[in-house]
Formats: structure tokens, C-alpha cells, sequence
């Protein structure tokens, strides 16, 4: 019974696997499997598109939410300021038993040298004592007595330090800031800012004449003179005298917190460096009665972010999970109706050679294909999101790469699972069913 | 009860059979044999002297996709894909040189004479032309066997007389054919006629054809289907 029909030469592929029939197996190239899904989807753009609009809802939405939420965290919001932010504060609330005189204020909290002791510090850029100097009520604010003028308005007597003249960044507008020399010696000088200046007839030119202000009868030259401040004197017209004149010329300030009184250190920081600093200061400053001082930092701004979008955050990736999910079942149903509206194409894919798993391959490989591309147009549509919403709010638009890259596998694998068992079904179909024609 | 009783069917190189009879005789159930879609349940088919009923599923397929070109009642062409794209198919499966299948699928577009409408989709082609893109497919890969199931049944009379016509020159040409039809016009083009009834197979010998052969390249054995 032999006599094979010869029909001319019998082209084969380079690999050639074979079998009791000497023929090579059948084979699907991944490059043919990965063409057929594209045809298959291309063929049929509409149906497409709408099977893949879960996928691209979930995996957008979850790169919406990434994005946004990382935006949101990115942000300098509103109420925070850069100078709230490197500013530690700390006050003195007075020894724990009160040994004054009772008719005298106990001495300042802080040491002599507290300004150094605090530059001492990791992220201290500036820092020294002041104290809001108590003068009796209707106390007057006198120029020179050529010019005769005196300041109407309140104006505060401040006791400060050289450091904290420093740390509240004051903006000269003429002649020089407190010096240590001036402080250290007890000289009756002032810094005064413009506005008071301008009240009292002193003009930032006439500096260099070296004007005096009286206080309850006592002269201080004006050396400087400050148009604007970055702290504690921020929006209020003041005049700064040496901290040391200041006790010598009206005694120890009121310590305890609440009235208005009491010896303060004013310190600047680095950025970042607030909370780390506050945490040092006070056992630094005292450390023989820390508990005296109360130091007060700013809020951290990233505990703020987090409280406020962790719990939004997670609603909405459970809302994209459950469009994910919603996606899935979308390509497994559209797939699973393919497969019993092409029965016919698998019977003749059968006829031409194909074995069950090249059926389930190319189906697979659609799903596949459907998902992956479900899934960049699901994350064009999230950055996009991200964009237009940080764009809105004039905010940076942050992308964390590594959840944003990655976002298009998320569809290939819901293509992939949601295509398994329509790809199964699609496997067990029978040529002759298929081809049993109509 | 069987679809088909036992008997045996030697097929040379280069016949022209056809297989005539009413529904349900088993005339499906012989294409399936023959076109390795089933396999019998008792006897054996051999095909280039290959016996195929000890063959798995992946040799089949192999032999299928290499040795036999199927051309259906209802063209089986796929709707969305060009004259040439659907003949292509027939070279995916069977580890054909990627650079060698369009050139293999055009000529044989152009021995069916449609050379001239690769690009075409089947939605516009005629019926006709339609059968014809699906006997290129079917020719591709140069089979041993063209199994024809009702070829010409969803074509009118014109298109049945020029496909008849397309077979005969193929079977000139060296094709072995099987026509499974139930016109007799379609059946008279065929050198041998076997005729199905309930399940029994016979051959009538005509004049002028060289009938039943020693040497086969196809032998079928009894299916009880």
C-alpha cells in the first residue's frame, strides 16, 4: 500500500521538528500569533473599543489616583509658609518654684550665652533671646528734640539680643543692625523700623546724624532703621533695643506663658530642620530644668498631607480595582462571544493545520493584546488626569514612574485572565461542528 | 448503527473522484476520514502510504495542514481579511519560511485567475470568485489531496460550470481530487464515481477512466461513526 503522491518539492522552515509523518510539527510563530491579535482586533475597531473600555477605566483611574494623590502630597499647601516652617519658638515659663522677691521678676530662663548654644545646633541658622520690655501705660515715644516730633501710633519696646535680631530677618533700610559689642557693653542704641521712623521725624538719610529716641526719659541713638521683618516683628512698628540695656534699664521680663511677657528665643532654621531642632532645644538651652521652657515648632506638613489623603486615596483605588475587575469580565464576555461567533474561522484554522493550543494561543494573544492596549490608553488617560488636574491648581503634576510605567501590564494581565477561559472554550471547539456548513 | 459500513477505497495520485448521495448517507462522515477531522473507528486510512489511525493529534494536524486542502460549501473565508490575507492563512500553521508565503499564496491566486483582486475582501467578491480565493487557499501548500465538499453548492450555475471547469484543469494538472457532491452534473466531471447509500460505499466504472487501482494514495477503512 505504499506510493506517496509527489507534488512537486515541499517547502519546509528551517527548524524542522519531525514527527511519524515526517512532516514538521505544526506551528504558531509568537510573530504570527502577536499578528493575528492585532488583526483581530483592527478588523473590528468598534467592537474594540468598547471591549476595552473597563480596562482602560480601571487602569486609569488607578494612575489617576496615584498621580493625584503623589500631586497632592507635592504640594506646598496654602497655609504653609516657608518662614512658619523654619521657625522653632521657645518660651519661658518661669522656674517651677518661685524664689523671686515678690515684688521682682525672676531671672530670664535662659543662659547668657543661649543664642550660642542654639547656633550650636545641626539646621540652626540664627537664634536669640527677646522680650516684649513692660512700660507703663501712656508712655511715649519722643524724637530729637530739634525735630519734636513723637510717635502717635503703638509702637512696642522690644529687648533683643544680636542673635535674634539675626533670626528675625530683619530688611535694613539704613545703618546696621545690634551689635554684640552694643549688647555686651549695655549701649543705649535702637533699631526702629521705618514707619516709626518716618512718625518720628527720622528719616533713613539723616541715620548718620545719629538721632535719638526717648523712652520714659531715656535716649537711645537710632543705628538702624528696617523697612520689613520675616518674624515676631512682622506687622508691628517696633523698636529693638540690646537685651542686656533692656535689664539693666527696666529689670527682668514677666516669665510664664500668657501674658505677653516673657523671655522668648526666637529661632530660624534650615528647611526641614524645624522638628529636629525643636526637639534638641530645650535641653540644650537648660538642661538642668528643661520642663521650664516650652518649645514650640511647626506642624509637620507631612503628617498633615498623608492624614488628609490616605483615607481618599483608598476609596479610589477600590473604585479602580472594581473598574478593573468590571474590565475583565468585559474582554472574558466579549471573548467568549467571539470564540461561538467564530467557530467557523477556528474549524478552518483546524483544516489548515492548527492544534488546539494555537486556537487558544491566538485567542489568548487577542485578550492579551485587547488588555495591553486597554491599558496605555487607560494610562494616557490618568497622566493626562494628573496633568490637567494639577494644571488647574497651578500645582506640579507628580508622576511616581514607578507605579505610572508599568500601569499598561496591568490591562495585559487582565487581557491575559480574562481571556483564559474563552480561549479554553475556543480550544474544545470541534472542526466539525465548525465547518458543518449552514 | 455505523455512518459508514465497512469497505475499501483506494485513491491514486492524480484521480478525479467523486462521492455522490443523499443525506445522511455518510457522505459527511467520509470527509471527515478523509480529511483527518475524525478518525475511523475500526479499519485505517492511509495517506501516502502513511497509516494515519495510529497518528496523534499534533501528526495530524501536521498532515492536515500540509497534505490536504479543504474547499467548503461555504467558502469558510474570514470576512475581514483580503483575497490574499485569507489564503496566507493556510501557511501559518505549518512552519512555512516567513519570506516565502506571500509569494506561494499570490501564485496561487493566480493559477485560480485571481491574481488581479489580492486586495479584494470577500464581501466583495462574487460567490464565484469567493469559491475560487478558497481554492487558492486549499492549493497553497500543494496538498496530496483537494477535498472538495460541495463545492459548488452555494454558486449558481454559471460560477458551478467555471469552478467545474477550474477543478478539471487542476486535476490536468496533477491534483488529486475528491469531490463529496449530491448534483450528478458536478459528479460526471469526476473520473471515478463512488456512490454512498446508508452507510454502503460503490464505485461505478465508466468507460474511459482508469478505475480502482493497485496502488492507492488514499485507503479508507470502515467507520462506525
Amino acid at each position: 500500500m505504499l506510493g506517496p503522491v509527489v507534488m512537486g518539492p515541499v517547502v519546509m522552515g528551517p527548524v524542522m521538528l519531525r514527527s511519524a509523518t515526517g512532516l514538521p510539527w505544526p506551528r504558531l510563530a509568537a510573530r504570527d500569533a502577536a499578528a493575528e491579535a492585532v488583526a483581530g482586533i483592527v478588523q473590528r475597531p468598534g467592537r474594540a473599543a468598547l471591549t476595552m473600555l473597563g480596562t482602560v477605566l480601571g487602569v486609569g483611574a488607578f494612575v489617576a489616583v496615584l498621580g493625584m494623590t503623589a500631586t497632592g502630597a507635592g504640594q506646598i499647601s496654602q497655609q504653609f509658609t516657608v518662614l512658619e516652617d523654619t521657625m522653632v519658638t521657645v518660651q519661658d515659663n518661669g522656674p517651677a518654684n518661685d524664689v523671686a522677691p515678690p515684688d521682682a521678676n525672676p531671672a530670664i530662663g535662659f543662659p547668657a550665652d543661649a543664642d550660642a548654644i542654639a547656633r550650636r545646633i545641626n539646621g540652626v541658622t540664627a537664634a536669640g533671646v527677646w522680650w516684649p520690655v513692660s512700660l507703663p501705660q501712656g508712655t511715649s515715644f519722643t524724637g530729637s528734640l530739634a525735630l519734636s516730633a513723637s510717635a502717635s501710633q503703638t509702637v512696642s519696646l522690644l529687648a533683643a539680643s544680636p542673635g535674634a535680631v539675626q533670626a528675625m530677618g530683619l530688611r535694613l533700610a539704613a545703618g546696621s543692625p545690634l551689635t554684640r559689642y552694643e549688647n555686651d557693653t549695655r549701649q543705649h542704641v535702637a533699631m526702629i523700623d521705618t514707619a516709626t521712623a518716618a512718625a518720628l521725624g527720622i528719616s533713613p538719610a539723616r541715620l548718620a546724624s545719629r538721632p535719638a529716641v526717648f523712652v520714659d526719659g531715656i535716649a537711645y541713638t537710632v543705628v538702624g532703621a528696617y523697612s520689613s521683618a520675616q518674624r515676631v516683628v512682622t506687622n508691628e512698628s517696633a523698636m529693638l533695643i540690646p537685651e542686656r540695656t533692656a535689664l539693666a534699664d527696666f529689670g527682668n521680663p514677666q516669665p510664664g506663658i500668657g501674658n505677653q511677657q516673657e523671655a522668648q528665643l526666637v529661632v530660624a532654621t534650615r528647611i526641614g530642620a524645624a522638628q529636629a531642632v525643636a526637639r534638641q532645644m530645650a535641653a540644650a538651652e537648660l538642661p538642668t530644668d528643661p520642663s521650664r521652657l516650652v518649645v514650640t515648632s511647626p506642624p509637620n506638613p507631612q503628617n498633615l498631607q498623608s492624614e488628609v489623603s490616605g483615607d481618599l486615596a483608598g476609596l479610589f483605588l477600590i473604585l479602580a480595582l472594581v473598574s478593573l475587575f468590571i474590565g475583565a469580565v468585559g474582554i472574558a464576555n466579549t471573548t467568549l462571544v467571539a470564540v461561538l461567533e467564530r467557530t467557523e474561522e477556528i474549524g478552518l484554522r483546524r483544516a489548515v493545520g492548527a492544534r488546539p493550543r494555537h486556537i487558544a494561543a491566538q485567542f489568548l494573544a487577542e485578550s492579551t493584546a485587547l488588555g495591553t492596549l486597554g491599558g496605555l490608553i487607560g494610562t494616557c488617560v490618568g497622566v493626562a488626569t494628573v496633568v490637567i488636574f494639577a494644571a488647574a491648581r497651578d500645582w506640579t503634576a507628580v508622576l511616581n514612574p514607578a507605579y505610572t510605567l508599568p500601569a499598561p501590564l496591568i490591562g495585559s494581565v487582565v487581557g491575559l485572565l480574562a481571556g483564559a477561559y474563552p480561549a479554553l472554550q475556543a480550544a474544545r471547539t470541534s472542526p466539525l461542528a465548525a465547518l458543518r456548513h449552514a | 448503527m455505523p455512518a459508514l459500513r465497512p469497505a475499501d477505497l483506494v485513491i491514486e495520485a492524480g484521480d478525479y473522484v467523486a462521492v455522490t448521495g443523499p443525506s445522511g448517507s455518510g457522505k459527511s462522515t467520509l470527509l471527515h476520514l478523509l480529511g483527518l477531522l475524525d478518525a475511523p473507528t475500526e479499519g485505517s486510512y492511509l495517506l501516502d502510504g502513511l497509516d494515519t489511525s495510529t497518528l496523534n493529534d499534533r501528526d495530524r494536524s501536521a498532515l492536515r495542514g500540509r497534505r490536504i486542502g479543504f474547499v467548503f460549501q461555504a467558502f469558510h473565508l474570514l470576512p475581514y481579511r483580503t483575497a490574499l490575507e485569507n489564503v496566507l492563512l493556510a501557511e501559518l500553521y505549518n512552519r512555512t519560511p516567513r519570506g516565502g508565503r506571500v509569494e506561494a499564496a499570490v501564485g496561487a491566486l493566480d493559477a485560480v485567475e485571481l491574481g488581479h483582486r489580492l486586495d479584494a475582501l470577500p464581501t466583495t467578491l462574487s460567490g464565484g470568485e469567493c469559491q475560487r480565493v478558497a481554492i487558492a487557499r486549499a492549493l497553497v501548500n500543494r496538498p496530496s489531496l483537494l477535498l472538495c465538499d460541495e463545492p459548488t453548492g452555494n454558486l449558481d450555475s454559471r460560477n458551478a460550470a467555471a469552478l467545474m471547469e477550474l477543478l478539471d484543469q487542476l486535476n490536468a494538472a496533477g491534483f488529486t481530487i475528491v469531490v463529496i457532491t449530491h448534483d450528478p452534473g458536478v459528479a460526471a466531471h469526476a473520473g471515478r464515481a463512488i456512490g454512498i447509500s446508508d452507510g454502503m460505499l460503490s464505485e461505478r466504472v465508466r468507460a474511459g477512466h482508469a478505475g480502482a487501482g493497485r496502488d492507492g494514495a488514499g485507503r479508507d477503512g470502515a467507520g462506525h461513526a
